[in-house]
């Protein structure tokens, strides 16, 4: 994955064992051992994705079994990117993804940073900071909604007392203004650890020896770290933003028990969005579609930010 | 970890970056503490305007999560006479009396049967396609590769309308198996790229000396293989669980009276009238005390896992 | 599926005069599941069933799934063919779907059968939650809990000499239960930020959820009153001029400036649960709500008993008044293998004296017999309310596309009142044409 992800499976695999066994073949152990698998992913990943390739082209709805199903061409797909909706929920969800993924590198990289000087009690603290990210979005989601409220709730209450306003003057996730950095503030909580975990890695992989040779030349401290720790950081800091990334374009749960899309449909994100159409509406054909657009979004952004990623791999 | 000579931080560096870190942690456990602490406190004090840091610490939370309860006139209450034991003794104090245990004891077995179903599966398929990744020539094995990973990516509730149609046929809607393949399939792609990893590393020549001694292939992948695996398969297990524990939007799509999991149900606990908070909180603190445990006792591979086993020691 | 109801029908025949031919057992004990919603009356229905269970033989399971939850869930465990209900106490708004869809059993014959009459119910409450298509004898539930959204108040702030002198002089009339919509929001703005004992509190609690269907039970009931109709009453589906009417758009306008001005901080996203919490906890003098929440109310240590009174919606500008219907009857699903037992369930609930115990427990027993009797508006503080709530209901559409006309309302309300996106007019505009194009794809028109 890190590297570039064929490169790597072929590149590093370790010289095919010479076939001296008994028993079976290993060509029979190969096909074994990697069948299963694979046969699990066609029956729950593929054969799905093609099964909704089908149904975007058709009227179909799951609510209506007696009506008749009809091929309706592209229709459905040219309603779903002509809908003013998916352009809004879009915008949300860049909103959304570009700032957590802002947020939670700036302070997943300084922790990390920090942690990695190795004071007293660093392993019990990582442990400590690593909690909220065992939680469940959907609990967290919801028990958020408990801390967000004016006047009851702990944040309200914590930022009332550290900015001398009246907490029940606002409220993060009725306001319109206030409501789309209620659900990036939950997140960057929840998955800055991630990160954070991720950086330090990177940094523990840097050899002590590259400073050393930097402190022979005396490269001052500022130098080190732009020309020494930043490159080597680099490819695990975008690894990050990559699985961020990914998972932030799925989100659902956090935000939906969370703000449930509002107000109005400020926070309404393209999974909310797309769960509304398919299992409220049970518009199921309208809503392959649209999932369809989705995925070739995110397979799409995917791959070309892969490619850029194992050229700062190879550099 | 090789330690620093030139470049191991001063004293005064570690303080200040010491005390930067315990800040940030104290601030980023208030919430979970609040959790915990919410789930102590009787209704009334967790809705309390401003908010109570001292309170008198009850179950009537948990007492609330395990039971359900109905309003009882006060005939009824009478007919009853005294409560019998301590948690009769808390609900009857609001004029309840406890109607039944609740739906939380099965919500919770569910999470435990799928989640650590869905792990173990998981991490058997993997360990042996990842065994076979990277020992053997697999025809097609980078696209083979490719493809497994690309169906992570996949946002659930775009791959559920299918799967909901293909589980109503099959009948494998609200089952256990089900949810068991279904979570086992999300998380075979990381487990399968996870353990190639630390099976490439794996020194071949073991398994070499192995055969050579007589084992067979099977018996070399087994005795001398797997123990060397190990930590890495306690890393990829930690992640599949962590995911299969926590997740959400399947199983609030594809469950809901047999299998239901945790995660739909506690956010729907409600008490009389308004959403009961301490039992919310108590039920969110006993769910997180599993997967909780099962990382701090395997936190040492964390680092690994989640660097997708770039990371190598 | 009155087909499948006759085979089943047919086959209890068999069964039970084989029966009674032997001894006189009981058919095949089993064990039924009733899916409700998670609320305190399914508490009360479980203490109610305990007496179904003796007499019959039979086991009762129970899945309740809260409101925000449970239209969702429902829904997909009926659309998914699952087998986890045998009877569903569904919402009122679902009987379209359910019925074209064959979901439900129809009841017409098992009613004839068992001599249970329609006309025993109150009316409203059969058009509501039994019929389809309204205002024909075809049945698919019996009537099982009557609800409607109505107001509880605070008697005791209300009852104050001060605060009522001041608010003679400021608005001119009475401190007291308001007739008019408009004498509300005075009362409401009167509260508003007004520190009551050492403590802040505000005006009015309104529904304004926004995920499952909130902010449309709770705008209604104004719009309603002002006037807005969902269709011509003489042309079925046309919408423009009524959905939209300006009379619907004041309507709409009044309702975002009683969230503006009166409701509590906090409050973009409340439905019942979280209305009751702020009621309860002594933040507001008004609370919307539907009726199921005042038994709770009135036993509450802190705001029951003479602390709290209850009204009905007030009347529009031009004393037209309506109120959001609420309430379920209970069906059996389709599906179920045990409709038999199903059907004796609901047989044994239309009793007299089970509706009786009903109404005792907390259930709004929708029985004219209990509902009609001479004690029952005295029997509790809320009683009459609920007899006069219940007298001008209306509900939304009950069409198998309800789902989609609801998720549009949601939307165009909430964007407008809460978000504060756009003009009434532009909300309402937006609906009728959101609708327009539902019915369309329905092949309406």
């Amino acid at each position: 994955m890190l590297d570039s992800s064929a490169d790597r499976a072929v590149g590093e695999t370790p010289p095919v064992v010479s076939k001296r066994s008994r028993g079976l073949s290993d060509r029979a152990i190969a096909w074994l051992f990697v069948a299963p698998s694979i046969f699990l992913l066609l029956a729950v990943n593929i054969f799905p994705l093609i099964w909704t390739v089908r149904l975007s082209f058709t009227n179909f709805r799951v609510n209506r079994p007696n009506a008749e199903v009809q091929f309706v061409g592209l229709k459905n797909y040219i309603s779903v990117l002509t809908d003013g909706d998916i352009w809004q929920t879009m915008q949300a969800t860049a909103h959304f993804l570009i700032w957590t993924i802002v947020l939670q590198v700036l302070i997943g990289f300084a922790l990390a940073y920090l942690i990695n000087k190795k004071f007293r009690g660093n392993d019990m603290w990582t442990t400590i900071i690593v909690l909220p990210m065992m939680l469940s979005p959907a609990v967290v989601g919801n028990f958020w909604t408990f801390l967000y409220q004016p006047q009851i709730g702990l944040f309200n209450y914590a930022v009332g007392y550290l900015t001398g306003t009246d907490p029940s003057t606002f409220s993060m996730i009725g306001d319109v203004s206030l409501a789309p950095w209620a659900i990036v503030i939950v997140d960057t909580w929840m998955w800055t650890p991630f990160v954070m975990l991720i950086c330090l890695a990177g940094l523990r992989s840097i050899p002590s020896s590259i400073y050393e040779a930097a402190e022979c030349d005396r490269a001052s401290k500022w130098r080190q770290f732009w020309t020494i720790t930043i490159p080597m950081v680099l490819p695990f800091l975008m690894l990050a933003v990559l699985f961020r990334g990914i998972e932030n374009f799925k989100m659902f749960d956090l935000v939906v028990q969370l703000t449930g899309g509002g107000p109005g449909s400020i926070t309404e994100l393209t999974s909310i969005n797309l769960k509304r159409e398919a299992f409220e509406k049970w518009r199921t054909g309208y809503a392959s579609a649209y999932a369809v657009i989705l995925f070739v979004t995110v397979f799409g952004l995917a791959s070309i930010y892969v490619k850029a990623l194992n050229k700062v791999k190879q550099r | 970890m090789s330690s620093y000579s030139v470049t191991e931080p001063s004293a005064r560096q570690k303080w200040a970056a010491g005390t930067l870190v315990v800040i940030y942690a104290l601030i980023t456990i208030l919430p979970l503490l609040w959790i915990i602490a919410t789930s102590f406190k009787s209704p009334s004090d967790a809705i309390a305007y401003p908010p109570k840091t001292l309170f008198e610490p009850t179950l009537e939370g948990y007492v609330n999560l395990f039971t359900t309860r109905t309003r009882a006139t006060e005939q009824d209450l009478k007919e009853l006479g005294e409560p019998k034991t301590w948690y009769d003794r808390i609900v009857r104090k609001d004029g309840f009396i406890i109607a039944g245990p609740s739906r939380f004891l099965e919500r919770f077995s569910n999470s435990m049967i799928i989640g650590f179903g869905s792990t173990v599966l998981c991490i058997v398929l993997g360990t042996a396609a990842a065994y076979a990744f990277s020992r053997f020539k697999v025809p097609l094995k980078d696209d083979l590769l490719f493809f497994i990973l690309s169906t992570r990516m996949m946002p659930p509730i775009a791959v559920a309308i299918p799967i909901f149609l293909m589980f109503r046929s099959l009948g494998l809607n609200d089952t256990h198996a089900g949810m068991i393949l279904l979570y086992t399939a999300v998380n075979l792609s990381l487990a399968v790229w996870l353990l190639k990893g630390f099976i490439d590393e794996i020194p071949i020549e073991y398994e070499e000396a192995a055969l050579i001694d007589g084992y067979t292939r099977f018996q070399a992948f087994y005795k001398v293989v797997l123990p060397q695996a190990m930590t890495g398969i306690a890393s990829t297990a930690i992640f599949c669980l962590i995911f299969a524990w926590n997740e959400y939007a399947f199983a609030v799509l594809l469950t809901s009276g047999t299998a239901q999991t945790a995660p739909p149900f506690i956010p729907t606990i409600i008490g009389v009238g308004g959403q009961d908070w301490p039992a919310v909180a108590a039920g969110a603190t006993l769910f997180l005390v599993p997967v909780m445990i099962f990382t701090i006792v395997l936190r040492k591979h964390l680092l690994r896992g989640i660097t997708f086993g770039a990371v190598r020691k | 599926m009155p087909r499948s109801y006759l085979k089943s029908a047919f086959a209890a025949g068999v069964v039970t005069g084989l029966a009674s031919l032997g001894a006189a057992t009981s058919a095949q004990a089993e064990d039924l599941t009733l899916c409700w919603a998670a609320w305190d009356p399914a508490n009360a229905l479980v203490a109610l069933s305990k007496d179904f269970e003796a007499k019959s033989g039979h086991k009762m399971s129970f899945e309740f799934v809260p409101w925000p939850n449970f239209a969702d869930r429902m829904l997909n465990e009926l659309n998914s063919g699952g087998k986890l209900c045998d009877l569903m106490i569904g919402d009122s708004q679902w009987i379209g779907g359910a019925a074209e869809n064959g979901q439900y059993v129809k009841l017409n014959d098992f009613f004839d059968k068992e001599g249970i009459k329609m006309s025993d119910f109150i009316p409203a409450t059969v058009t509501g939650y039994s019929e389809w298509p309204k205002g024909t004898p075809n049945y698919w539930a019996l009537p099982a809990f009557g609800d409607v959204v109505g107001w509880s108040y605070r008697k005791d702030w209300f009852s104050r000499p001060e605060l009522q002198a001041e608010f003679k002089q400021k608005y001119g009339h009475e401190l007291a239960v308001p007739k008019t919509f408009e004498e509300l929001k005075h009362i409401a703005e009167f509260f508003q930020g007004r520190v009551i004992d050492g403590k802040t509190v505000y005006g009015a609690a309104i529904y304004t959820e926004r995920g499952s269907e909130g902010i449309t039970m709770g705008a209604m009931d104004v719009l309603y009153s002002y006037g807005f109709e969902y269709q011509n009453p003489d042309k079925p589906y046309e919408l423009e001029g009524y959905v939209n009417s300006d009379k619907s758009v004041k309507g709409l306008e009044f309702y975002k400036e009683l969230y503006n001005c009166c409701a509590p901080p906090g409050s973009s996203d409340a439905y019942m649960s979280e209305n009751i919490d702020a009621y309860k906890s002594g933040q507001v003098a008004l609370q919307m709500n539907f009726a199921f929440t005042w038994p709770g109310i009135n036993a509450d240590p802190n705001v029951g008993g003479d602390k709290s009174g209850y009204f009905p919606n007030p009347a529009g500008p031009d004393g037209k008044q309506f109120a959001q219907l609420g309430g379920q009857g209970i069906s059996v699903v389709a599906i179920s293998e045990k409709q038999d037992a199903a059907l004796e369930y609901i047989k044994w609930f239309a009793q007299p004296d089970v509706q009786a115990k009903w109404w005792q427990l907390g259930g709004y027993s929708a029985l004219r017999a209990v509902v009609e009797d001479p004690g029952f508006a005295k029997s509790q503080p809320y009683a009459q309310t609920f007899l006069d709530s219940m007298a001008i209901v209306k509900d939304f559409w009950a069409e198998p596309s309800y789902a989609s006309l609801l998720q549009a309302s949601q939307k165009r309300f909430h964007n407008y009142v809460v978000a504060g996106q756009g003009t009434a007019k532009e909300a309402l505009d937006g609906l009728a044409a959101d609708w327009k194009a539902i019915f369309e794809d329905e092949g309406k028109y």
